[in-house]
C-alpha cells in the first residue's frame, strides 16, 4: 500500500528520550539500526534528542501528475522526510484525477523511482471527482490505492456517498471524506462572522461543513460502515463526531495544524497564505478542535499539505486558491503553538502525528519495538529557527509560517529502516 | 490660506478605514477644505505636487472616482495617468502584479488601484514603492468614498461629532458601507444599517454601527445615507431577495419616509425607482451633487496626505500657501 524507492537499508544508533506512549516508552535509550531493523534497545544517558516513531500524514497533495511545477514525488517526500515523516498518503486530485487503475499503477511506478519516503496513493470516490458515478474501487484497490476521496469536492449527492459507503467494503480500503455543502460555502473565501462581515469576503458558514458531517454520519451509521473526516474546522462538527462515537459509529477525523493554531482573525492583513479549505474558524472551534484532539475524539494531525505555484497566490486575496503548505512546520508548529504554551502534551502530540493517523487508515503503526522496521524522528526541542521561502525542500513556499520563529526541530528521518534526513 | 498641519505620522498608503486614526481624519478634512478655497480662486491649479507623477489604475468601470482622482491630480500640477484594464495589456492576461511592477518602472509617487478583487490594493502596496491610495477593492473598501462623505456631511450639517447617520440598503456586499461605518465610529457619529436580514448580516455590528430591519428605524437619523441596489444580487442562485419590488416597497427611500430636516446621500450611480425614488434624489434634501464636488477636494487632500510624509513637508506647506 505504500511504495518508495527500493534502496539500501541504513545502520545506525540514535540516542535521547524515547517517547512512544502508544507503546508505554518513555525513558532515555540508545536505539541500534542494523540493515533498517531495530537491532538493540538499551538505556542510555543522553536526553538532548527525544526520539519518537516517525510522523504518518494522511493527507498530502503531491501535484503529480499535472502540476509538477508545484510538487513532484521527489521534492514532497523529500519535504515528508524533513518533516520527520515515515509515511504519506497523497490526494487524488490531479490532472488527470487518480480514478483508474492504470494511473494508480504509474503513481506506483514513480514511486518506485522517485519517492523518499513510503508513500500511499488514495484514488477518487467518483469517476473524474464528478460526483456522479462511483471509480472502479475494487479494482483501484489490488492495483494499489491506499484508500478513497473525493478531497478538494465534497460528494455533494446524498445517494452517490451511500453506494460510495455501501460498494467500498468490496475495496477493503477507507473512505475519507472532504465534508462541504456547496449550497452553502459557494462564494465563501472565509469563516462567517466578524472577520467575513468586516472585509467583505464571501462567507462559508460552519454549517456548510457540519452539516455534510452530520449527513455523512449519518448514513455511516445506517449501512454500518467505517469512514474517516478529513480536516475538520469547525465545532459543530467536532460535536457531531463525538454523538456519532459515541453510538457506536466507526468514524475517524483528522485536524491539520493551521486549524488548530490560527483563527479567522489571521486573514485580516489578507495574504494569501492564511487562505485554506475549510477556512480558519473562530477561537471557539479552535479550542474545540484542540479539545478533541486532546480527549481523542480527533485521533490525526494532516497537513493538507497544498503546495500552489508563487504567480497562482501572488494576486489579491480574493483570486487566490485555497491552500497551505504543512509537510516541514507541522512538528514546529505544534510544539511552539500549543505543546509550549501548555494546550496539548509532547506525548499527545506525538501520538496524533503517527499511531493516530496509521490507524485510522490501517497502516503499519511504527513502533520502537526489536525486530521491527526503523520508523523513527529524533527532535531537537530547544532548537529556534526561522521558517524562510528559501528553507524548504517543498518546490512551494506557500506556507503560512512564513517569517514565523519556531521553537522545537526535526533532526534525523529514519523511514522503512532508510535515513531520509539529517538536519 | 492658513499653514497645513504636517500629518501625524508616517502613512504611504491609504488602503482602508482601519488603517486611519481620528486624527488622519481630521487632517485629510481639513486639508480638503483648504483645497475647496483654492478652488475658489480665479487659478485653480495649485503647485504643491508639481514634479510627481500620480497612476490611476481602474479594473472597473468608475465615472466618478476616476475623473476625481485624474483632475485632483491635475490640479495639484502632478504629472497623471489612467489605465484601465480595457485596452492594456490587462486584455492579454497581465497579472496584476505584473502590471503594477511594470508601471513601478515610471516611478510614479502614488498609484490610484481600483479592483474588483478584495486584497487588490494590498498586492500592489506588496509590490511597489509608491504610495497606493485604494479606490476600491471589491466589496471591502473604500475609504476615499468614506471621507469625501464626513466631509459632504460636516459642510451640510456644521459637525459630524454625534450625527446619526441610517446606511439602507445593500450592506453585505458595499464597500461602501463598510468603509463609512468605520469613519463614522472614528469620529463618534453614531450610525445604523437598515436593509433585509439577507443583506445586512449579523456580525455587521462589529465593524462600529448598529442595525435593524426596520424601515421606519431611520426617523431618528440626521442623515440618510442609502446604498445603491446591485442588480446582480438578483441573479438565479444568489438571489438575496425575492423581488426588487418587494425591496423597494419595504426600503426604498420615497418622500414619505423622509422627514423634514434629513438630509440625504448616495454614493451613485442611483437607480431610481428602486433604492431611492427620484421625487427625493432631485430635491432640497438630497446631498448628491455635494458629494461628488467633495470628492474632488478630498482626493486632492488625499493625494497630497500621502506624498507630504515622504517628502519634506514644510516645503510643500510653504508651496501651498
Amino acid at each position: 500500500m505504500l511504495f518508495s524507492r527500493n534502496g539500501r537499508s541504513d545502520s545506525l544508533t540514535l540516542e535521547g528520550r524515547v517517547l512512544a506512549s502508544a507503546q508505554g516508552i518513555d525513558e532515555c535509550l540508545r536505539i541500534t539500526v542494523t540493515d533498517g531493523v531495530i537491532a538493540g534497545i538499551e538505556p542510555a544517558a543522553a536526553r538532548t534528542l527525544v526520539i519518537a516513531p516517525a510522523f504518518v500524514d494522511p493527507h498530502v497533495h503531491l501535484r503529480t501528475p499535472g502540476r509538477e511545477d508545484e510538487e513532484t514525488l521527489r521534492s514532497g517526500t523529500d519535504a515528508a522526510a524533513a518533516g520527520g515523516y515515515c509515511a504519506i498518503l497523497a490526494m487524488p486530485n490531479t490532472e488527470p484525477v487518480v480514478d483508474s487503475a492504470a494511473v494508480v499503477g504509474a503513481l506506483i511506478e514513480l514511486a518506485r523511482a522517485e519517492a523518499v519516503v513510503p508513500t500511499g496513493f488514495m484514488a477518487a470516490i467518483s469517476k473524474g471527482q464528478g460526483g456522479e458515478e462511483l471509480t472502479e474501487m475494487a479494482e483501484l484497490a489490488s492495483a494499489g490505492a491506499a484508500a478513497f476521496t473525493d478531497d478538494g469536492k465534497p460528494v455533494v449527492s446524498a445517494g452517490l456517498m451511500r453506494r460510495a459507503l455501501q460498494y467500498s467494503a468490496l475495496a477493503g480500503r477507507p473512505l475519507a471524506l472532504h465534508c462541504e455543502e456547496p449550497a452553502l460555502s459557494r462564494g465563501g473565501h472565509v469563516h462567517e462572522g466578524r472577520v467575513s462581515a468586516e472585509i467583505g469576503l464571501g462567507p462559508y458558514p460552519s454549517t456548510a461543513e457540519s452539516l455534510m458531517v452530520e449527513r455523512d454520519l449519518a448514513l455511516a451509521a445506517s449501512e454500518e460502515r467505517p469512514l474517516h473526516l478529513m480536516h475538520l474546522s469547525a465545532r459543530e462538527s467536532v460535536d457531531a463526531l463525538r454523538r456519532a462515537r459515541n453510538a457506536g459509529v466507526p468514524a475517524t477525523a483528522e485536524v491539520t495544524p493551521h486549524h488548530l493554531c490560527l483563527t479567522d482573525e489571521a486573514v485580516r492583513p489578507l495574504d494569501p497564505n492564511h487562505k485554506m479549505n475549510p477556512p480558519l474558524r473562530s477561537e471557539d472551534d479552535r479550542r474545540a478542535l484542540i479539545d478533541a484532539l486532546r480527549d481523542g475524539a480527533i485521533t490525526a494531525v494532516a497537513t493538507d499539505h497544498a503546495p500552489h505555484a508563487r504567480h497562482e497566490k501572488d494576486v489579491p486575496f480574493e483570486d487566490a486558491p485555497f491552500g497551505v503548505t504543512g509537510l516541514e512546520t507541522s512538528f514546529a508548529a505544534l510544539h511552539t503553538y500549543l505543546v509550549l504554551p501548555g494546550e496539548l502534551t509532547l506525548e499527545t502530540l506525538l501520538e496524533r502525528m503517527s499511531t493516530g493517523p496509521a490507524r485510522a487508515f490501517g497502516l503499519a503503526e511504527p513502533r520502537i519495538e526489536r525486530g521491527s522496521r526503523a520508523n523513527l524522528v529524533a527532535l531537537d526541542l530547544e532548537a529556534e529557527w526561522e521558517v524562510t521561502e528559501d528553507g524548504f525542500r517543498s518546490l512551494s513556499a506557500n506556507s503560512w509560517l512564513l517569517g514565523k520563529t519556531l521553537r522545537g526541530r526535526v533532526v534525523r528521518t529514519v523511514a522503512d529502516g532508510r535515513e531520509v534526513f539529517v538536519a | 490660506m492658513g499653514e497645513l498641519r504636517p500629518p501625524a505620522e508616517p502613512r504611504r498608503h491609504l488602503l482602508a478605514i482601519g488603517d486611519l486614526a481620528r486624527a488622519d481624519v481630521e487632517r485629510i478634512l481639513e486639508t480638503a477644505s483648504r483645497m475647496a478655497s483654492s478652488l475658489d480662486r480665479e487659478v485653480k491649479k495649485l503647485p504643491t505636487l508639481r514634479g510627481r507623477t500620480v497612476v490611476n489604475l481602474f479594473y472597473e468601470s468608475s465615472t466618478r472616482t476616476l475623473a476625481s482622482f485624474e483632475l485632483a491630480a491635475k490640479r495639484l500640477s502632478a504629472d497623471t495617468m489612467s489605465l484601465r484594464s480595457s485596452g492594456s495589456s490587462v486584455d492579454k492576461g497581465e497579472s496584476l502584479k505584473d502590471t503594477a511592477s511594470t508601471l513601478s518602472a515610471y516611478d510614479p509617487d502614488v498609484i490610484v488601484v481600483r479592483h474588483p478583487s478584495i486584497g487588490a490594493a494590498e498586492l500592489v502596496a506588496r509590490c511597489t514603492g509608491a504610495s497606493v491610495v485604494n479606490a476600491g477593492d471589491g466589496k471591502h473598501q473604500h475609504p476615499t468614498q468614506a471621507l469625501l462623505d464626513l466631509y459632504a456631511m460636516e459642510k451640510a450639517l456644521g459637525r459630524l461629532e454625534g450625527l446619526h447617520v441610517a446606511i439602507v440598503g445593500d450592506a453585505l456586499h458595499s464597500r461602501v458601507a463598510r468603509s463609512l461605518v468605520q469613519a463614522l465610529a472614528l469620529v463618534e457619529a453614531r450610525s445604523t444599517v437598515i436593509g433585509p436580514p439577507t443583506l445586512v448580516p449579523r456580525c455587521f455590528e462589529a465593524l462600529g454601527c448598529s442595525t435593524s430591519n426596520d424601515i421606519r428605524d431611520l426617523a431618528e437619523a440626521d442623515v440618510v445615507y442609502v446604498l445603491r441596489m446591485q442588480l446582480e444580487r438578483m441573479s438565479p442562485g444568489e438571489a438575496f431577495i425575492p423581488s426588487l419590488r418587494e425591496y423597494t416597497a419595504l426600503y426604498g427611500i420615497t418622500p414619505e419616509r423622509i422627514r423634514p430636516g434629513q438630509v440625504v446621500m448616495h454614493p451613485g450611480p442611483m437607480n431610481r425607482g428602486v433604492e431611492i425614488d427620484a421625487r427625493v434624489a432631485d430635491s432640497e434634501a438630497a446631498l448628491v451633487s455635494d458629494q461628488v464636488r467633495a470628492g474632488l477636494v478630498v482626493r486632492m487632500a488625499v493625494l497630497y496626505d500621502v506624498l507630504t510624509t515622504a517628502a519634506a513637508p514644510q516645503r510643500v506647506v510653504a508651496e501651498i500657501v
